[in-house]
């Protein structure tokens, strides 16, 4: 659950127009430490484009984010990536081991990961023992356990997840969730989570930010989200 | 047969211009039975080859009697010209033109200065043209091979790239494996031209030479020094246009900026 009222990102009038579109048209709101905050509407609502602002894949053409009162925009890219992780609806694995994928972020910056950490990055995504396995035998589930672990591997201060269990069936499903929730809380990540699954945003999240045609419509708390 | 029917070099020429253009139709009829249409594309580019080329004549006729220093102008807007075709075939790639520019300015211009002081072309008009503008040519259709390579790389692979900038990657290293494969699809032409040379063929500047008269040997040996010459100027000019290309792909924030584009029909 959320352990304080202070605002550990927030977005100001933040807007993306491609051409005349707004994708994210004006939205302001404030995530608080330690909180999941699930991100819904219908296809088109602009969801992922909102999360991709955040994580600045894209620049806002008008409006900012601040993350932890600061404006993003001072902060260099590559350093922000590092504190807002994304993980992407597709995992995107690169060529090699699973070791070699938790590693990669670290060794942007020159940082080793020994193997504990990375077998401790595995504990936590359910995945003991999958560090020496090549990427290519992975299933759906697994591939996207190892995309988390390999987004946790930065030390991220807060997780963005884009329709993490869109492409998996059921099982996976739950197994993914439950791994979501047991790493936001045992790292004490603030989490912004794309879904258009309602059942799974009241699963997982504290509070739903509903979106539509890129605006934010409205917030509400976990137990009044099935009814919105 | 034709020498028979035209007494006039020129005439001649356009005779056997004419023949050699009807085959390419040919092509383009065969093309279309294919559901292929390249018929505007094809005619356009015949007819812009053969008035250049003839045009090009009629210069050098002018040039062999002007000073020497007129095959610089000449050589000089033979590479915008280059950079500029070149750059059209990616025109998704921000600052295409400059990038081309830049690379084949730097491939040709440096080997063409340096083969000349050298003494390896000539200084005569007549030698440094040719040879030149084979350098650009070449160096242009390798820019155009690197530049689509590397294009179509980043198209195919979005996902990779902004797992990895997700990641806090830098921009320059998201690319790399796709820049090292663009230079390296870019020179397979030129490779295959010196790997192959005397045996699968005999490229056409050896064989005017022999037609003028030139010693088969030093002509043949001539014809490797100028496939050894655009292989040289080829991958100075990938070099430096993968190398330049790589930023354009990102905006200064670090955001993938080149994007897939949707499929054309034209070539």
């Amino acid at each position: 659950m959320p352990d304080s009222h202070t605002p550990v990102l927030r977005t100001e009038h933040l807007t993306r127009l491609v051409g005349s579109t707004p994708l994210v048209n004006d939205v302001n709101v404030a995530v608080v430490r330690g909180e999941i905050m699930a991100i819904c509407g219908p296809s088109g609502a602009g969801k992922s484009s909102f999360l991709r602002l955040m994580n600045r894949l894209d620049e806002p053409t008008s409006g900012t984010c601040f993350l932890d009162g600061m404006d993003y925009r001072q902060l260099a890219p590559r350093e922000l990536r590092r504190r807002i992780g994304l993980v992407l609806q597709t995992p995107f694995l690169f060529p090699g081991t699973v070791a070699d994928n938790l590693r990669f972020g670290p060794s942007q910056r020159s940082e080793m990961v020994p193997d504990s950490v990375v077998a401790h990055l595995l504990l936590q995504v359910g995945l003991t023992g999958f560090a020496s396995r090549p990427v290519t035998e992975l299933s759906g589930g697994e591939a996207q356990r190892v995309s988390v672990a390999r987004t946790l591997a930065n030390s991220p201060e807060i997780l963005l997840l884009d329709e993490p269990t869109s492409a998996l069936d059921d099982t996976a499903k739950r197994t993914v969730e439950a791994v979501i929730v047991d790493v936001v809380r045992a790292n004490k990540l603030t989490c912004l989570i794309v879904t258009h699954d309602i059942s799974q945003a009241a699963r997982l999240a504290d509070r739903a930010m509903l979106m539509r045609a890129g605006r934010l419509e409205r917030i509400v708390a976990a137990q009044e989200i099935t009814h919105a | 047969m034709l020498k028979h029917l035209f007494s006039s070099h020129i005439a001649l020429g356009f005779a056997q211009a004419g023949i050699a253009a009807a085959l390419a139709l040919v092509v383009l009829f065969l093309a279309r039975r294919r559901q292929i249409h390249l018929e505007s594309e094809i005619v356009i580019a015949l007819v812009r080859g053969i008035t250049q080329i003839s045009a090009v004549g009629f210069i050098l006729l002018l040039l062999l009697k002007g000073p020497q220093w007129t095959a610089i102008i000449m050589l000089s807007v033979m590479m915008v010209v280059a950079a500029s075709i070149s750059s059209r075939r990616v025109k998704s790639i921000p600052g295409a033109y400059e990038v081309s520019l830049y690379g084949i300015v730097t491939g040709a211009g440096i080997v063409i200065t340096l083969m000349t002081l050298a003494g390896v072309i000539d200084w005569a008009i007549t030698s440094l043209i040719p040879v030149g503008s084979m350098l650009i040519a070449n160096s242009m259709n390798s820019n155009s091979l690197a530049l689509e390579r590397f294009r179509s790389e980043v198209a195919g692979n979005v996902g990779q790239i902004e797992a990895a900038l997700s990641l806090g990657a830098s921009a320059s290293n998201t690319v790399n494996p796709y820049v090292q494969n663009a230079f390296r699809a870019s020179l397979i032409p030129a490779l295959d031209n010196l790997k192959s040379l005397g045996i699968v063929w005999i490229p056409g500047l050896m064989a005017g030479m022999l037609l003028s008269g030139s010693p088969p040997i030093y002509a043949a040996i001539y014809q490797f020094v100028v496939i050894a010459m655009i292989f040289s100027a080829s991958s100075i000019t990938c070099l430096v246009s993968t190398t330049l290309v790589r930023k354009r792909a990102f905006s200064t924030n670090d955001q993938l900026v080149l994007r897939p584009v949707p499929a054309t029909r034209s070539l």
